[in-house]
């Protein structure tokens, strides 16, 4: 280019096309041009589609389980095909539904967009991973035919190593799983450092991005150890080399402490994205500069950082040894800090704001009520003494799944509903939206909130048959789950119908600032048809719509240009 | 508050319980108290600051040094109690008084085996004496289990090819239930044992007699006995239902076709051989993964059992 | 000026989404080495059992390490290391639009490799015609210590993931071959080539750590 080497940059305004005629959605037609797409956004949809099949197969087998559990003794299933739902449940919602959820969906759409990126930095790499994430499925789904796997999403040794099941297809569709999501979080990295547009410093990222900043360097730096481990583990069953097996001179300790490397981080790469959604949320919605920008996003890349340090609080009762336990406990209470860091700052965010209840904020505070049970409930089992009593017990169930499913999905959900416009152009209906988020707020609590009480109680988790007296609370945690079901099926209902009956949206409904809003709903072929200049950070609302608009000006453009410095320190 | 605490806990019988029933309260309390805080703020703002007009101007907040560094330092504190708290009720439960009285504990899919100082076992069955301290001493035959006692607040895992220890000192009298909290496998939630606790004389009895063998009751019944008291009933029926292993009904004098396509005769031989070592001879269609019961069974338990089984007949 | 004639000339490789060949260059570069941060990870993993292993199991990693051929395993080492130089050299002649001689270096490299593959099959063959297997088929009975299993598992699971990895870089350097000889790499645009040098010199480098911790233990 040849203003390159020049220190100042000539920019103007450019108007956005509200009802664009060419859009990524008609730019080429036919299934194979969304199969074989390089598109990052249709690529995004890809994995939506996938990630929403995937949940609804594990929120399927979720409701088989609950209604297993109405009566103490065998209601619907035997044993062994209970214990094979639950470890189809965990690993289908873990490995296929929520790690690629939110970065590999969303991100991939509205990453680059949010830059003013026409793609990620690699988009063939990109569409490989969509498919080496199909690939894993399909293994996953071949694991399931040839007879299921009973050990939980967890394969611990040597019950995995022993088992009759097919072990060794899950554990290589985990592996090739992991691939996938490894080049998603490259992707990240490399476009993030490299394709930003001109004045998008990093102080002027959206949060989103620096959550999914965050995820991605977990990705990057656990994920290869999942890989081996499980690549140990077929090994283990294939050719008997005894690492894990102590029956063949192995440590099962060893194992976990493997396992738990990786799983704990990911547990950090499915919930950071979150955060990033619900800042984006919270601050739109509530039209008001984020408070505390660096706060949340340097609490981020602290979260991740220390997420690397505190995997054995999953093994205090497991015989590692107990100067290890205190260590990994400590650890983990400083997780804490940085995550209760991020909900004061959202709070702070919406005092004195312009607070408006539309389903995504409605989410969003929904989000803020479970996810903060969730931690709490966190902090309760990272105490030594009381995970001792509740370690493996339905409290860990119940917390883990306020985490993940009050803290990420329903945080999904948020941002689904919030990028719904711009992703498809057409708007759903609002008074549904409210209604059914209500349902799954309240549907969710009935579930969860009574498995706190049976775990504390001492009800073991994993369970087939129970002791009578937790009949009670089974059995209003199934009623909840029923109806969460309900609430799930009015999303899809009114969603769809938003498809194909909804009003055209434009290209900002919510007035927000991020730069994926400044293009049109749906976006073009190339997301912007000008290289976007950043001038204001994401959350400045005070500042005028149009200077949000700005792009590289042409030579010959003369009215309305601006000259700016191009790397203003 | 109290008692919603002890609504959610069970009932407190071991010395170590109240230690972490208070730290268990003293987070909810205080977490309670900021949820609710976090909470009624949100509420207060969603109220006062709800949007009037699509013109609203918001005033540019960008940070406050003195807010960030409260709620930085303030959780740290709170979190640094929490941790010294369960920290010293670990050191507690992790360190087995020297005098304790030891019982060996051996777990196998899906069972419990007692082993106690003088000599003698019982299964899924364990007495122990109140006010005094016992320690467990155990390791698994298989895969890794762990033994949990939710009234002591007690938990270890068992790990096969290796001792773990776990120990409490029970306060009253009475039954408590026992968990497999390991994800084991079939019989995993039918891994369950009753811990009973018995008054210093009557434990001293129970040592002398409760492990002797009822000379005078019917074989047929030592056999029914045992067939709960082993734990048999994870995986066999009485019915004629498949579970993990074949139906016992009308099991005996029937063929047995076993996995290397030998048929056998169900006879009293038979049936001792599968208790002693049953993986030699397994029925085709059922796993092998049935554990041995050499050394766990009395001559007289398993005579019990023949003759039980040969009444199990429609 | 004469760089840009030279671009012109011959076909550019700029991809729409990139603003210049900077940035794209820039990007592979870096997506590259953070590839290569994960491939040290996975590796990682396998040392960390090895470490754990050897601190538990001192003398079975003495007297198992005897059974391996130091002579062999030393040969292999200069064969990958005179690899690394050749592929290195291979960059450098396309920097130069020396295609020709790129393609003799990398053919070089292949044959190194293809070296390295021989040396390790004769080595696989000794052991199993022992007994020495991974796993469970393991029937060797020369080694005292009841864990020799392990030890020979261990090994052939880092020798054998490396082995792979050594196929996988011949296979992308016989690629850069075929591109070489089809003009789609020389001086302005040779990013394939570098990142394959890249990968083959992690290849190199984990060799180069297996070879004392798995041959040399004293």
């Amino acid at each position: 280019m040849a203003d390159s080497s020049q220190k100042t940059l000539r920019i103007r305004e450019f108007p956005i096309d509200e009802n664009p005629g060419h859009t990524y959605l008609n730019h080429e037609k036919g299934i194979l041009s969304w199969l074989f797409t390089v598109d990052h956004k249709r690529i995004g949809l890809l994995y939506l589609g996938s990630v929403i099949l995937f949940f609804f197969v594990g929120g399927m087998l979720a409701l088989l389980l609950r209604t297993e559990l109405l009566t103490p003794a065998q209601s619907i299933v035997d044993a062994d095909t209970y214990n094979q739902i639950f470890t189809l449940h965990g690993a289908i919602m873990i490995f296929l539904f929520i790690i690629p959820s939110i970065p590999a969906a969303l991100g991939n759409f509205f990453l680059p967009m949010m830059i003013g990126a026409k793609d990620v930095a690699f988009p063939r790499l990109n569409l490989a991973s969509w498919w080496i994430y199909i690939f894993g499925a399909l293994f996953a789904l071949y694991s399931i035919i040839t007879g299921a796997v009973d050990t939980g999403w967890t394969f611990y040794t040597p019950y995995s190593t022993q088992t009759g099941t097919s072990v060794v297809s899950m554990t290589l569709a985990v592996f090739i799983l992991g691939f996938s999501s490894i080049l998603t979080g490259l992707n990240f990295i490399v476009t993030l450092h490299k394709l930003r547009s001109p004045g998008l410093s990093w102080s002027k990222m959206p949060l989103f991005l620096w959550s999914l900043y965050a995820t991605a360097v977990i990705q990057i730096l656990a994920t290869p150890i999942l890989a081996i481990t499980v690549l140990l583990l077929a090994m283990e069953r294939i050719l008997g080399i005894g690492i894990f097996d102590p029956s063949l001179g192995g440590d099962p300790v060893l194992f976990q402490h493997f396992f738990w490397f990786y799983s704990h981080p990911a547990v950090y790469i499915m919930i950071v994205p979150a955060f990033g959604i619900i800042s984006e949320l919270i601050s739109t919605y509530s039209r008001k500069t984020i408070f505390g920008y660096w706060a949340i996003a340097l609490s981020s890349l602290a979260i991740a950082f220390i997420g690397f340090l505190v995997w054995g609080h999953h093994m205090f009762v497991s015989g590692q040894s107990e100067l290890s336990s205190v260590v990994f406990s400590f650890l983990t209470f400083f997780v804490g800090v940085p995550t209760g860091i991020k909900i004061f700052n959202w709070v702070a965010t919406m005092y004195k704001g312009s607070i408006d209840l539309k389903t995504p904020m409605l989410y969003a505070l929904a989000f803020l009520f479970l996810f903060t049970i969730g931690g709490l409930t966190g902090i309760m089992i990272g105490a030594l003494s009381i995970n001792v009593h509740l370690h493996d017990t339905y409290y860990i169930v119940a917390h883990f799944h306020y985490v993940m499913m009050g803290g990420t999905v329903i945080a999904m959900l948020g941002g689904l509903h919030h990028w719904w416009p711009k992703m498809t152009g057409k708007m759903y209906n609002e008074f549904w939206g409210r209604i059914t988020c209500g349902v799954i707020f309240l549907s969710f609590n009935m579930t969860f909130l009574p498995q706190f009480i049976m775990g504390s109680q001492g009800m073991p988790r994993r369970y087939f048959n129970y002791v009578d007296q937790f009949q009670g609370l089974h059995q209003f945690s199934t009623i909840g789950s029923y109806l969460l079901g309900v609430g799930f099926v009015m999303m899809a209902v009114y969603l769809l119908w938003s498809l194909f009956k909804g009003p055209k949206a434009p290209s900002n409904p919510w007035k927000a600032r991020s730069l994926e809003w400044m293009t049109s709903s749906p976006p073009t072929h190339h997301n912007f048809e000008y290289t976007p200049v950043i001038l204001h950070g994401p959350y400045d609302h005070h500042k005028p719509m149009k200077e949000f608009r700005m792009g590289v000006a042409e030579e010959s453009e003369s009215p309305d240009v601006i000259e700016i410095d191009k790397d203003p320190a | 508050m109290n008692r919603i605490i002890e609504y959610m806990l069970p009932p407190q019988r071991s010395t170590t319980a109240s230690d972490v029933d208070s730290l268990f309260t003293f987070i909810n309390v205080s977490g309670f108290i900021l949820f609710m805080g976090i909470m009624i703020t949100i509420l207060i703002f969603v109220i006062k600051y709800r949007r009037k007009s699509e013109d609203d101007v918001t005033p540019v907040i960008t940070h406050n040094s003195i807010l960030e560094v409260a709620w930085t330092v303030i959780p740290i504190i709170l979190i640094l109690i929490v941790f010294s708290w369960g920290f010293r009720g670990y050191l507690t439960l992790t360190s087995p008084p020297a005098n304790a009285y030891e019982i060996h504990v051996s777990a196998a899919s899906w069972l419990w085996q007692f082993q106690y100082e003088g000599g003698g076992s019982t299964m899924n069955e364990v007495y122990v004496p109140v006010d005094r301290p016992v320690k467990f001493i155990m390791s698994s035959e298989d895969v890794i289990h762990s033994l949990a006692i939710p009234d002591f607040r007690i938990k270890m895992d068992v790990l096969p090819n290796r001792y773990t220890t776990t120990w409490f000192q029970a306060t009253e009298t009475g039954e408590s239930i026992l968990y497999c909290t390991e994800y084991c496998g079939t019989g995993h939630s039918e891994m369950l044992a009753t811990v009973h606790v018995l008054s210093a004389e009557d434990f001293e009895e129970w040592l002398e007699t409760g492990l002797e063998v009822d000379e005078d009751m019917p074989l047929a019944d030592v056999g029914e006995q045992t067939f709960t008291s082993a734990g048999c009933n994870a995986c066999h029926s009485l019915d004629g239902t498949d579970r993990v292993g074949p139906s016992l009904l009308n099991l005996f004098g029937s063929d047995r076709e076993l996995v290397d396509g030998s048929v056998v005769v169900a006879d009293e031989d038979y049936i001792r051989r599968s208790l002693i070592d049953p993986q030699a001879e397994v029925t085709a269609g059922y796993p092998a993964n049935m554990p041995s019961y050499s050394g766990r069974l009395n001559e007289r338990q398993i005579d019990g059992l023949i003759a039980f089984i040969k009444e199990l007949q429609d | 000026m004469a760089n840009q004639s030279v671009a012109t000339e011959k076909k550019s490789h700029l991809q729409h989404h990139f603003v210049d060949e900077d940035q794209q260059f820039e990007s592979s570069k870096m997506g590259m080495w953070i590839f290569l941060v994960t491939e040290v990870l996975m590796f990682g993993g396998l040392f960390v059992a090895y470490i754990i292993y050897r601190a538990w199991h001192p003398d079975l990693f003495y007297e198992a390490a005897q059974e391996l051929d130091v002579a062999l395993g030393a040969t292999n080492t200069v064969v990958l290391i005179a690899s690394s130089l050749t592929i290195a050299l291979a960059i450098r002649a396309v920097q130069l639009d020396k295609i020709k001689a790129a393609i003799n270096y990398m053919a070089a490299t292949i044959l190194l490799a293809g070296t390295f593959m021989v040396i390790k099959y004769f080595e696989y063959m000794d052991k199993f015609g022992k007994g020495i297997y991974p796993g469970e088929s393991y029937t060797y009975d020369g080694l005292e210590h009841e864990m020799a299993a392990n030890f020979f598992s261990i090994y052939y699971m880092m020798t054998g993931l490396h082995g792979i990895h050594v196929v996988i870089g011949m296979v992308l350097i016989g690629w850069m071959i075929i591109k070489a000889k089809k003009g789609l790499v020389h001086s302005g645009y040779y990013t394939p080539v570098e990142n394959t040098g890249l990968f083959w010199h992690l290849v190199d480098i984990i060799w180069i750590f297996l070879f004392p911790l798995l041959y040399l233990i004293d």
